[in-house]
């Protein structure tokens, strides 16, 4: 297995680092900001980002050079940078460890962005169950804005850049973006009809850039190493840089890996999370998270880079790796992410409000053994009614699993279904059915 | 005393972060939560006041999160994660666990008051499966034994050393890796 070197994981991975600011100054920390602020012009910032090909890491991957570009150029009021840690997506838990373990590296990535946008405002909008992470990243605001890295008058070049944490309360649709700005301005996390994009009428109607923390933690490296290295890592020209994928579910050793994007999930799997955690074989795999549909061992050598995975009818996602093992029932696994799905719904729309409960209902139906053939076209249908039908792009991520577990695996549903019909023919018809 | 005069200064302190003042809805019904453990309809109208919104614009906000608490629960609340990465390493045995122990299903309290038991959705610990987070912190990996750990550590000292600190997971990553 070849070795690479790690970007975001390598300072937590020195013994006996603990993410404090003294710690992080001694590993290189805060020399990307000491040596663009007033040096670098805010502009090239934006160009030296958008030749890195650094693309989002929060789900979409969309390239962040290019968000920022779209501010308004002679804007005169306050802009925002909101960064992105509600990390609810199932299967992600990345965020988390680059929050706990080496806050520094996010909040430079922070300061640095709100340099190039012209903020002098952050917020962090946190999940509100990490009290845990909350706490150290207010740690690490104390530290550093003593320090003169956040704050008035940034290590004296007159620029201005204050972060505040904002905790959420429980609710994964503050994740999608318009989302997470109605509610960082105290209302019901409903995503907002785009356009308007937030790059133009974002957090009080102001231009605002939200980027998730990963996104974020990247800058100071491609600042300080420059953007040709940062775009020669992983699958160059449109997937740059590492990933750090969440592998869960039946592997010998599930957690982070950092690796460069266009490594294979056979390697993945198989190298680094040790393999199938008993003899039993991998039956499927989710590449991106809950929001992306299963795939099959016939995909095991598919690149895990945007274009590969997409190609392969998936999407790279949040970076969250799910593996299953075989024996697992996928009516069932369809199910529990139908499940949070109809439970996050924030209901706004009503083909994904009444849809999502249509669909859990089916599901559990034929899971009981008392499904029906025709019902496999009612779950298409209903799928077929929600995605593309909606304010925002949690319709298109719930039909996922149910959609690729019947176009991969059909044939449990039909024998859940045929087993349910079997045991109808020797019992009598319930009376008054339709 | 009320809401507002007991916490004047981290009040303040809070509404200077925002620009708007509705902003600070969310923190402030935190600093409620943490005082009452749940937030009380009289609470919800001292903040209204503050922010200068209707109790209903209040109301509204509170009934969409599903952190905030309308009514007083256990002094421990359990909330075991059933999403699919956690189910698919046992977290159904975990609340049955919980069942046996405490004898409480999902939306009970003991008789006692100390334990209230939710299952809830995805908390970004997957790979350490299966999980549960008791107030503010995050207990993983959990098997029996370690559950029963904890509930006694937590009726006896209120607290357990066998919550997690800052997350790193696999915890030092340059081991041999693979075959
Ligand atoms: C339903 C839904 C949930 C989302 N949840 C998250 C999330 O938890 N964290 C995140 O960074 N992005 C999430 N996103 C993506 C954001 O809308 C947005 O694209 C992202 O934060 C932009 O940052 P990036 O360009 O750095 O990836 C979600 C999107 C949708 C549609
Ligand atoms: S698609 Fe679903 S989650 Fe998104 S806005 Fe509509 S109802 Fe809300
Ligand atoms: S599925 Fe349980 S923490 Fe993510």
């Amino acid at each position: 297995m070849p070795q690479h070197e790690l970007i975001l994981l390598k300072n937590m991975m020195q013994p006996g680092y603990t993410g404090s600011l003294v710690d992080y100054e001694k590993t290189g920390g805060y020399q990307a900001l000491r040596n663009t602020l007033g040096k670098i012009a805010p502009p090239d910032v934006t160009t030296l980002v958008r030749k890195s090909g650094l693309r989002g890491r929060g789900g979409a991957g969309f390239p962040t050079g290019v968000k920022w570009g779209f501010l308004p150029k002679d804007y005169q009021g306050p802009r925002y940078l909101c960064c992105n840690a509600d990390e609810s997506e199932p299967g992600t838990f990345k965020d988390r460890q680059l929050m706990e373990r080496d806050p520094h590296q996010v909040l430079e990535g922070i300061v640095l962005a709100c340099y190039a946008i012209g903020a002098e405002t952050a917020y962090i909008y946190i999940r509100g169950e990490m009290v845990l992470g909350s706490k150290i990243l207010e740690r690490a605001i104390g530290e550093a804005r003593a320090a003169g890295y956040i704050g008035k008058n940034i290590l004296g070049t007159g620029i201005n850049a204050d972060v505040w944490v904002h905790r959420g309360a429980g609710a994964y649709i503050c994740g999608e973006e318009t989302a997470l700005l109605e509610s960082l301005e105290g209302k019901r996390g409903l995503p907002r009809i785009k356009p308007p994009f937030p790059a133009t009428h974002g957090l009080y109607n102001k231009p605002t850039v939200v980027n998730n923390v990963e996104t974020l933690a990247n800058l100071p490296h491609i600042v300080n190493r420059g953007p040709e290295w940062f775009a020669a890592i992983g699958s160059p020209p449109k997937s740059t840089g590492t990933r750090v994928f969440c592998v869960s579910g039946h592997v010998k050793r599930p957690g982070n890996y950092e690796v460069p994007m266009g490594m294979t999930v056979r390697e993945l799997v198989y190298d680094y999370a040790g393999g199938m955690r008993s003899d039993k074989p991998l039956k499927a795999f989710i590449p991106g998270g809950a929001s992306a549909p299963f795939l099959t061992p016939a995909h095991l050598d598919v690149k895990l880079d945007f274009e590969h995975v997409a190609a392969a009818g998936s999407m790279l996602g949040s970076g969250g790796v799910t593996v299953m093992e075989e024996g697992t029932s996928m009516v069932w696994a369809a199910l529990r992410l139908m499940e949070f799905f109809y439970h996050e719904s924030c209901g706004k729309c009503s083909p994904c409000r009444e849809g999502s409960s249509w669909l859990v209902q089916t599901l559990r139906r034929i899971l009981a053994k008392r499904g029906r053939m025709e019902d496999l076209e009612t779950l298409l249908d209903l799928c077929k009614n929600i995605a593309g039908r909606t304010v925002c792009a949690f319709g298109d991520a719930e039909v996922a699993p149910i959609q690729s577990t019947l176009k991969h695996w059909r044939q449990e549903y039909v024998d859940l279904i045929n087993e349910a019909e079997a045991a109808n023919l020797i019992r009598p018809e319930p009376a008054g059915k339709p | 005393m009320t809401f507002t005069e007991k916490y004047k200064d981290e009040i303040t302190e809070i509404l200077s972060r925002y620009p708007v003042k509705r902003s600070a809805l969310i923190p402030l019904l935190y600093v409620a939560q943490r005082d009452q453990g749940y937030v009380a309809e009289s609470t919800m109208q001292e903040i209204a006041h503050l922010l200068r919104l209707t109790p209903p614009q209040v109301y509204e906000t509170v009934t969409f999160y599903t952190m905030f608490n309308l009514k007083p629960v256990g002094k421990f609340h359990i909330q075991v994660c059933k999403s699919l990465m956690c189910a698919l390493v046992g977290s159904d045995t975990v609340i049955a666990w919980v069942h046996a122990k405490l004898g409480i299903v999902p939306g009970e309290t003991t008789a006692d008051r100390l334990f209230t038991l939710s299952v809830v959705e995805c908390l970004a610990a997957c790979g350490t499966g299966p999980m549960m987070q008791i107030n503010d912190d995050y207990y993983e990996q959990l098997t029996e034994d370690k559950l029963d750990r904890i509930l006694s550590d937590l009726r006896s000292t209120g607290t357990s050393p066998l919550k997690t600190g800052p997350f790193m997971w696999p915890e030092s990553a340059p081991l041999e890796r693979g075959a």
